[in-house]
């Protein structure tokens, strides 16, 4: 499945409750999804640590647009609006938190 | 304009994906045109909204950033960014646009002590 997050981690449980539950599959980061997205944040470590089960992608013009494209963080895998169209088409399923 | 009052404007939203940053920012500018005593303060989340290098192009929003920069114009350089949030987004003062007085939340806290209205974004 592709589970799909738009809001920031320091400030909503969104990103937390789509890792407490989510199995395996792809996580797309977008909109202030992506400062998850983003090194030596304070929740860094628990993305990395999902990585383990989840193949990870964050938003490029979303990374862009916050100034935030020159600090992603390593195992990120960073697509545009066609990799997004991509990603939704490659897994059967698509579950966007909000 | 003989009654001016201590404005704070608290922002705790990124840029963006709300609406708030923004709102905020024209608020500022009107109270700035009153010719307040504006102060702007930064916390959690708020704090990106300073982070530089916003290119906006691939979303098609209008980017804010310069608004940041030309506050000065308006006589606004009271801009209080904490520490803590900062940290805790592996941001220091440098990643900022523009020049503020990075403090304690704490600190910050008696700061807001000090004023006459507090408007929270």
């Amino acid at each position: 499945m592709l589970h799909i997050v738009n809001k920031s981690p320091l400030d909503r449980n969104t990103l937390q409750s789509c890792l407490d539950t989510a199995a395996e599959g792809a996580l797309l980061l977008i909109e202030d999804g992506v400062y998850a997205a983003t090194s030596n944040s304070a929740y860094a470590g628990k993305l990395t640590e999902a990585m383990g089960r989840l193949k990870v992608y964050a938003l490029k013009p979303d990374l862009e647009a916050r100034g935030m494209a020159d600090r992603v963080l390593a195992g990120v895998t960073v697509v545009g609006y066609d990799g997004f169209v991509d990603l939704v088409a490659e897994y059967p399923t698509c579950q966007s938190w909000l | 304009m003989s009654d001016i009052k201590k404005f704070m404007f608290v922002n705790r939203k990124a840029p963006y994906g709300t609406i708030y940053a923004l709102e905020s920012l024209e608020v500022v500018l009107i109270a700035a045109a009153f010719e307040q005593d504006v102060s702007l303060a930064f916390i959690d989340d708020g704090v990106y909204q300073l982070k530089k290098g916003h290119q906006t192009s691939g979303i098609e929003v209008k980017g804010f950033e310069k608004t940041y920069g030309a506050l000065e114009d308006y006589d606004i350089t009271k801009l209080y960014v904490d520490s803590e949030s900062l940290a805790a987004r592996g941001l220091t003062a440098d990643d900022l646009c523009v020049p503020v007085e990075v403090m304690s939340r704490a600190e910050l806290g008696k700061l807001m002590e000090t004023q006459d209205v507090l408007l929270s974004f």
